[in-house]
C-alpha cells in the first residue's frame, strides 16, 4: 500500500515536471523576433521563384495555418491542450511532417548510439574508477584509470575531430560520416547492419572517451572512503577472499550514488550527443534540434525538449523506485 | 590448562616520513585455554597495533618485523597467504572496535555469516550452514530472524552480537575483542560482556579484551596486561593488579581510578606518553617515574616474574631466585 502511495506521488510530480518545463519552453523561443514561416518562405524567396507581393499573403496563410496570429496566451493554451492529445503539431520548416514523425525518424539512431555508450562507459568507468581506489589491486591495473581521467578534461566533440582525423582520415580504419554507406538502401541483411556498425564506431569511441573518465573520477573518490569503512575491514578479519571483499563489501556500496548519476545520463543523452550527431553527420535527434533551433521552428524545439524533459523525469522516478531494491536502508 | 597462544617477541614497526615508529617492542605473552586477558593502555600504547599483528593483518607503512604467534602449536607468521585467510576466524577471530558499521549495509546478515563460512568450508550444504548460523545466532541470544534483517534493522547492542556471533561461528581458539562495548550504554555494554563470557564458555577458547575501562574489565577478566609504549609493563592476575599492583606505571594506572574514599581528588599520571618515533632509552617509563634510578635510563628491563607470581618489567624487582 505504501508502494503505491509512493507511486502515485511520484507520478503526479512527474506531470508537475512536464507542465512546469513545457510551459518555460513555450515561453523562451517566443522571446526571438523570428518567424520559423518568414524564415522558411525567405529562404525559398532568396533562391527565385516567388514575387514579394504573393509572399507576405502566403506568409499570412500559413501563420493563420499554424495560429501564430492568435495572441501569445491563446497560442499557449492551445499549445498546453494539443499537448493534452499528444499532438505535438507540425514542422514549420520541414512542412507538412509532424513533429512526432519526426521525432520517430530519429530517435532510434540516437538511442542505439547513446544508450549504448551511456552504460558501456558506465561500466567501464566505473570497473577503472573502484581498481583505482581498491589499494590490493596491481598497479599497472590501477593505472589504466589515469589517462582516462586525463581524457575528461577534453569535450567530447574536439575528441570526435582527433579520432575522425587519425583514425578514419589518416589510418582508414572507419568511415568518416554518415549513418551508412551513400548510395546503400536501408534494408535488413548482415552487410548492411556491418555497414551501419562501423558507421557508428568512431562516434560511440568520441562519446565513450569523452564520459568515461567523469565516472572513473567519481568511483575513485567514492571507494577511497569504502575502503576504509569498518565493514570492508571486519569482511578482511573474516577471512574472505579479496575478489568477494571488493565485489560484494565494497564495490557495491561503493555504486550506490553512481546509480543516482546513471540515471540522470541516460536522461540527458539526447543533448550530449548533439554536437557528436553533428560531426559526423548522423540523423538523429541531436541533428533534428540542432536544425530547429537554427530556424526557429519552435513546435520542434518544444517537441524536442518535451521528449527530453519526460525521459530525463522518467527515468529519475524508475530508478527512485528501483533504488530501494539495491539499498535497503531506504526500503519504504 | 593448555597453551593455546603465546606470542613471542612480537615486533612492529610503522615507516612513516618523520622516521621509524616501534609500535611494539618484542612483546611476549602466554594464554591457556579459558583464560580471558585484559589489555589496557593509554591511546597509542599498541593494544590495537598488537590485535592486528596478531591477526596479520598490519598494513602499509606498518610492517611486523619479527616474532611469533603460536595459536594450537601453529606459528600464524609462518603460514603462507592462502593459509593466513583461512586462520583467521577459524583460528583466531576479531571482534571490531567500532561495532557500529562493522556490518555491511546492504547486504542481509545471514548473507554475511554464510560466506565467511563459505571461505573456510566449501564443502557444507547450504541448509548445514545455514543452520550454523542460526544456532550462532541464537548463543549471542538474537533470534533466527535476524538471520534475514539488515543492519539498520538492529540496536547497536544488538549489532554487536552479530559481530560477535560471527566471531564465534567457526570455534576459533583465540578470540580477540577491540575494545567490544566503546560505543554502548552501560546496561548493553554489560550483555555484550556477558554474551562474550558465556560463548567463551560454550567454546572454551581464550579472550584478549582490550579496552580502556577498568572497571568493567575486572569484572570479566581473569589477568590484566598493562603495556606501555609498544611494551608489557606488567602481567598479573586482577586480584593482584587492582590490590598489589607492582610496576610503576600500573599502580600509577591503579591509583588514578576514583574511588569513594578519595571523592574530589583526581589523581593522573604526571608527564605525556612518549612518541613512538623517539623512545627513551632504557626503560620507556623512566622520565615519568617517581622511583628511576641509573640503571632505568640505560637497559631496558626484561618481563619476568615476581615473587607473588605476577610478570613485571622493571628494574625494582628482582629476579626470582
Amino acid at each position: 500500500m505504501a508502494f503505491a502511495r509512493l507511486l502515485i506521488r511520484r507520478l503526479l510530480f512527474l506531470l508537475v515536471v512536464i507542465w512546469a518545463a513545457s510551459t518555460i519552453t513555450f515561453f523562451v523561443p517566443r522571446l526571438s523576433p523570428r518567424n520559423p514561416v518568414r524564415e522558411r518562405f525567405a529562404a525559398l524567396a532568396r533562391s527565385g521563384g516567388f514575387s514579394p507581393t504573393d509572399l507576405e499573403k502566403i506568409i499570412a496563410a500559413y501563420n493563420t495555418k499554424f495560429g501564430f496570429d492568435k495572441p501569445l496566451w491563446r497560442q499557449y493554451t492551445d499549445y498546453v491542450g494539443s499537448l493534452a492529445r499528444l499532438d505535438l503539431g507540425l514542422s514549420a520548416n520541414q512542412y507538412p511532417k509532424t513533429v512526432i514523425q519526426l521525432i520517430q525518424e530519429s530517435l532510434p539512431w540516437t538511442i542505439t548510439l547513446l544508450l549504448t555508450t551511456t552504460i558501456l562507459s558506465f561500466i567501464i568507468g566505473n570497473l577503472l574508477g573502484a581498481v583505482a581506489a581498491w589499494p590490493r589491486a596491481p598497479n599497472w591495473l590501477r593505472s589504466i584509470a589515469t589517462p582516462f581521467m586525463l581524457l575528461q578534461g577534453v569535450p567530447p566533440i574536439i575528441l570526435a575531430v582527433l579520432l575522425l582525423f587519425f583514425l578514419g582520415f589518416k589510418l582508414k580504419l572507419a568511415p568518416l560520416g554518415g549513418a551508412y554507406s551513400i548510395g546503400v538502401i536501408p534494408h535488413f541483411s548482415a552487410t548492411f547492419v556491418w555497414d551501419l556498425f562501423k558507421h557508428q564506431i568512431l562516434p560511440a569511441l568520441s562519446l565513450i572517451f569523452g564520459s568515461v573518465g567523469g565516472w572513473v573520477l567519481s568511483m575513485r573518490g567514492m571507494g577511497v572512503t569504502i575502503q576504509g569503512e569498518d565493514y570492508v575491514i571486519f569482511a578482511e578479519h573474516k577471512g574472505l577472499h579479496g575478489f568477494t571483499i571488493f565485489r560484494d563489501y565494497f564495490l557495491r556500496n561503493a555504486l550506490l550514488p553512481q546509480v543516482t548519476g546513471l540515471a540522470l545520463a541516460l536522461g540527458s543523452v539526447i543533448t550530449s550527443g548533439i554536437l557528436v550527431e553533428g560531426v559526423f553527420g548522423l540523423p538523429g535527434l541531436g541533428s533534428v534540434l540542432g536544425a530547429a533551433i537554427q530556424s526557429n521552428d519552435f513546435l520542434v524545439i518544444y517537441g524536442i525538449v518535451l521528449f527530453i524533459t519526460v525521459s530525463v523525469a522518467t527515468m529519475m522516478v524508475i530508478v527512485e523506485l528501483l533504488y530501494p531494491l539495491l539499498d535497503p536502508r531506504i526500503r519504504v | 590448562m593448555t597453551t593455546v597462544l603465546q606470542v613471542n617477541n612480537l615486533q612492529v614497526t610503522y615507516y612513516t616520513d618523520s622516521g621509524r615508529a616501534r609500535a611494539l617492542d618484542g612483546v611476549n605473552l602466554t594464554l591457556n585455554s579459558g583464560e580471558k586477558l585484559g589489555l589496557v593502555g593509554e591511546s597509542g600504547s599498541g593494544k590495537s597495533t598488537m590485535a592486528l599483528a596478531m591477526m596479520r593483518m598490519i598494513k602499509l607503512p606498518g610492517r611486523i618485523e619479527g616474532g611469533q604467534v603460536i595459536v594450537d602449536g601453529n606459528d600464524l607468521m609462518a603460514l603462507s597467504e592462502e593459509e593466513m585467510l583461512n586462520a583467521r576466524l577459524s583460528e583466531i577471530t576479531y571482534i571490531p572496535q567500532g561495532a557500529m558499521n562493522s556490518l555491511n549495509p546492504v547486504m542481509r546478515i545471514g548473507a554475511q555469516m554464510v560466506d565467511a563460512i563459505k571461505a573456510h568450508d566449501s564443502k557444507s550444504s547450504k541448509s548445514a550452514i545455514e543452520e550454523r548460523c542460526m544456532e550462532a545466532l541464537e548463543s549471542v541470544d538474537l533470534g533466527r530472524n535476524v538471520f534475514r534483517m539488515f543492519a539498520h534493522e538492529l540496536s547497536g547492542g544488538m549489532k554487536q552480537r552479530v559481530c560477535i556471533a560471527i566471531g564465534i561461528l567457526l570455534k576459533p581458539s583465540v578470540i580477540i575483542a577491540d575494545e567490544p562495548t566503546s560505543a554502548l550504554d552501560v546496561v548493553t555494554q554489560r550483555q555484550v560482556m556477558e554474551t562474550i563470557d558465556r560463548v567463551q564458555k560454550d567454546i572454551g577458547c581464550a579472550v584478549i579484551l582490550i579496552g580502556h575501562d577498568m572497571g568493567l574489565m575486572c569484572q570479566f577478566v581473569d589477568k590484566v596486561a598493562v603495556m606501555y609504549a609498544g611494551r608489557l609493563a606488567e602481567v598479573s592476575t586482577v586480584r593482584q593488579m587492582f590490590s598489589d599492583p607492582k610496576h610503576p606505571y600500573a599502580q600509577a594506572l591503579i591509583s588514578s581510578l576514583p574511588s569513594l574514599e578519595n571523592k574530589g581528588v583526581f589523581h593522573g599520571i604526571p608527564g605525556l606518553a612518549p612518541s613512538l618515533l623517539r623512545l627513551p632509552s632504557g626503560c620507556t617509563f623512566h622520565p615519568r617515574c617517581p622511583h628511576v634510578m641509573e640503571v632505568c635510563k640505560t637497559t631496558v628491563p626484561a618481563l619476568r616474574t615476581v615473587p607473588g607470581g605476577a610478570q613485571v618489567a622493571c628494574h625494582l624487582y628482582p629476579e626470582k631466585a
